[in-house]
């Protein structure tokens, strides 16, 4: 993670990973989550779904901090992330 | 590939279900919302809020009207109904007072809450019915098409303000602390841990608690006011100022100067169920 | 005790728990009786902000378990025609009094009238099918107030009681029985797996049971077209299928809603067909009409809606004429004439409203038939 002025305690807080999920199906395409995920990992695929939209794929899945905002902001229940267990110490 | 692609893969192998899908009745997903439209987002908020609230789901009831917004009762997997143009909230009140111990959250539009049933509106917070009210304010009358609603702006272009809205829009927070609720709050679709949380005070409230979320209405609105879904939470972002308390005369919504969220009203006042007890209940 | 209260305790003694009301001429003192009476019980009155919120009130407690009612007049009755659609689309069980008085618009706020009828069948749009009784005296509309409780939980329903004001004001005795003897009727309340339940599959009289809010059965109850399992579908196929459900409930339960008083009918060659407060005309014309030697009868509809078309149509075999007594100007005449179908004569004594109609009009339009 990039800081513009380091934290002292950057050392201690352990930055949480998720997993993207994405549900193309139910994506309309409005890219809300592309445009406010913090991360910029995300991005339009070049695929259509079943109703013709490009849903959004995951760029740098290492990238996703698990904050969930794509998921809270999707208007169509279509993504979502899932907190990856961390290894003790890692 | 790096530990973390692996263990993207590796996870999609068992797909868990999104953390939502035992609130919605996925079997009528998609729902009819456009592409970018805000209902979906500050539905979803609501929808959180109702798990996070710690009451019991089964005493959770979803009441709406008619229009975009109205649909949103077809999509909760709880007890939920979806009542004629307007009459969202009597029909609520009737479920509350025929049951107290249902906790009942009104969910419809701008259009049906403040036009046609603004009547109702008024007289529920003024009794202080123990509602939860979420407006949806799309600043028109989606679902037929984007027509001026009593809360689109001066000047905004409507199909039937083609030369610009030459009415003045109501303030609705101003108008739910006239009203005497108990709780007053807006946010953005943009502003949704802010929103969650806030629905999540408002269904604890024992009162009338309203919230306004504006969310965009880019086919309808957006479209004739040259304003992409983007560009309207671009708005939400750049030109809103959190403020709580503000004074509720300052809650006006231009976006040409800055439009202020926050949770106006937090107050106590013996609710209608309340004082019908204490009053009729004479025994 | 006036018949607005005699409403009031049938209510009451019905099971009813919930009164969404509006103040309106000549209809007040029920709600005026309710608001005391209510909380006694422990149930919940409540003065809404106008009637369309009344009826959206009472259908809301419905659902929340509580048989509820609100009461009238035609401008209130008008305001709450969608509602009461929402009503038979969402097969909500209710009552709806109306005191009526005479009309259009304000009309005479203070006095009888009978021509809310045919609004009564087709106030609100689309088809459904309504059922209305009409009581003619205080007492009765005691026990009509719960029997109109009894076939809306039975038919899942809303049900009318049309009054009018003359009934509405009139005091006169009214014997309440013993709590042990008045029956009185709960919905069919669904049973089995609740995440398999289907709100509007008909059991065997055609009527779905009912879930309340908060039991756990997650409904939803929309006014647009629904299949069985309460989901909007946007359809004919579902529509058809709706439609036939809500009305064959009703249609094929005619014996059992349909109810009428036969007066002298054996030898009859005149009958007069009347109802509610005409009732009382139609009565004393009748033995009037008798005592002078005329072959008269009297049916009287207790049931107004649906229409008793069947015992209309097999009296029009036999008799020479029917006599529509009401105080309109011919609504009911019209139902009668449709089911005579030209196997007798139809007349009418209608009355423009304000004032019950004297028998001797009943006997002039007799004497002019014979």
């Amino acid at each position: 993670m990039e800081f513009w002025r380091v934290p002292f305690d950057a050392q201690t807080i352990q930055v949480s990973q998720g997993v993207v999920h994405i549900i193309e199906d139910r994506c309309k395409g409005c890219g809300y989550c592309i445009e406010f995920c913090p991360r910029h990992i995300l991005a339009f695929s070049s695929r259509f779904n079943k109703k013709g939209y490009h849903p959004p794929e995951v760029l740098q899945p290492e990238g996703c901090v698990n904050c969930h905002y794509c998921e809270i902001i999707c208007p169509e229940f279509a993504i979502y992330s899932v907190e990856v267990p961390q290894p003790p110490g890692g | 590939m790096s530990q973390a692609v692996a263990r993207h893969e590796a996870s999609a192998a068992a797909v868990p279900d999104h953390p939502l899908e035992d609130l919605i009745r996925s079997d009528r997903i998609p729902h009819i919302w456009c592409p970018g439209c805000g209902i979906g987002t500050a539905f979803a908020a609501t929808l959180s809020a109702m798990k996070g609230c710690g009451l019991d789901l089964a005493t959770l009831c979803m009441v709406s009207g008619i229009g975009c917004s109205g649909r949103a009762a077809g999509y909760v997997k709880l007890d939920s109904f979806h009542t004629t143009h307007g009459r969202a909230i009597p029909f609520a009140t009737g479920l509350k007072l025929g049951n107290p111990k249902l906790n009942v959250v009104v969910f419809s539009g701008d259009g049906d809450l403040f036009a046609i049933g603004g009547n109702h509106f008024i007289h529920a917070a003024r009794r202080n019915i123990p509602l939860t009210v979420i407006c949806l304010n799309n600043l028109n009358y989606g679902m037929t098409g984007g027509q001026a609603a009593a809360t689109t702006p001066y000047l905004a272009r409507t199909t039937t303000t083609p030369a610009g809205n030459h009415e003045a829009p109501f303030n609705l927070p101003l108008l739910a602390w006239a009203s005497g609720a108990s709780f007053v709050a807006r946010w953005t679709i943009l502003h949704i841990r802010e929103l969650t949380e806030c629905i999540q005070k408002a269904f604890l409230k024992n009162g009338f608690s309203f919230i306004e979320v504006l969310g965009p209405c880019p086919i309808n609105y957006g479209r004739r006011n040259k304003e992409k879904p983007l560009q309207t939470l671009k708005l939400y972002q750049e030109q809103t100022i959190i403020r709580n308390h503000a004074d509720p005369s300052d809650l006006e919504i231009d976006f040409k100067k800055k439009v202020v969220l926050g949770e106006f009203v937090d107050k106590e006042r013996s609710t209608c169920i309340e004082n019908y007890d204490k009053t009729c209940r004479l025994m | 005790m006036t018949g607005d209260e005699a409403c009031a305790e049938g209510a009451l003694a019905a099971g009813c728990r919930f009164f969404g009301g509006y103040p309106i001429t000549p209809a007040t003192e029920i709600a005026e009786h309710m608001s005391e009476r209510l909380p006694e019980v422990g149930g919940t009155f409540i003065q809404m902000e106008d009637e369309i919120a009344a009826i959206a009130s009472v259908l809301g407690a419905a659902w929340a378990g509580q048989k509820s009612m609100t009461a009238t007049s035609g401008p209130g009755f008008s305001l709450m025609m969608e509602n009461i659609g929402l009503a038979a689309c969402t097969e909500t069980p209710c009552v709806v009094v109306n005191v009526q008085r005479a009309g259009p618009s304000t009309g005479l706020p203070t006095m009888g009238a009978q021509a809310d009828m045919m609004q009564a069948r087709w106030g609100s749009h689309g088809d459904y099918e309504i059922i209305a009784l009409a009581p003619s005296s205080a007492q009765e509309i005691f026990y009509q107030t719960i029997t109109a409780f009894n076939l809306s939980e039975r038919y899942r329903t809303p049900v009318f009681i049309m009054t009018d004001e003359i009934i509405g004001h009139m005091s006169e005795k009214v014997v309440i029985p013993a709590a042990d003897q008045i029956r009185t009727e709960e919905r069919p309340k669904p049973q089995g797996r609740k995440d398999r339940f289907l709100l509007y599959k008909p059991g065997p009289n055609g009527v779905a049971p009912m879930p309340a809010a908060g039991e756990g059965y997650n409904v939803h109850v929309t006014g647009l077209t629904h299949d069985e399992k309460g989901y909007p579908v946007m359809s004919i196929e579902a529509q058809e299928q709706m439609m036939t459900r809500i009305k064959t409930k009703i249609l094929n339960n005619l014996d059992d809603i349909v109810i009428t008083e036969a007066h002298e009918l054996e030898d009859a060659e005149i009958v007069i067909v009347s109802y509610g407060i005409s009732a009382r005309t139609s009565m004393a014309a009748m033995q009037q009409a008798r005592a002078m030697g005329l072959k008269v009868g009297f049916l009287r509809l207790i049931t107004v809606w649906p229409f008793a078309e069947r015992q209309i149509r097999e009296l029009a075999q036999r008799v020479k004429a029917f006599v529509t007594v009401e105080i309109n100007l011919g609504q009911i005449h019209l139902e009668v004439t449709r089911a005579a179908a030209g196997q007798a004569t139809c007349h009418l004594v209608g009355h423009h409203g304000g004032a019950i109609i004297s028998p001797d009009k009943v006997i002039a339009a007799i004497k002019e038939v014979v």
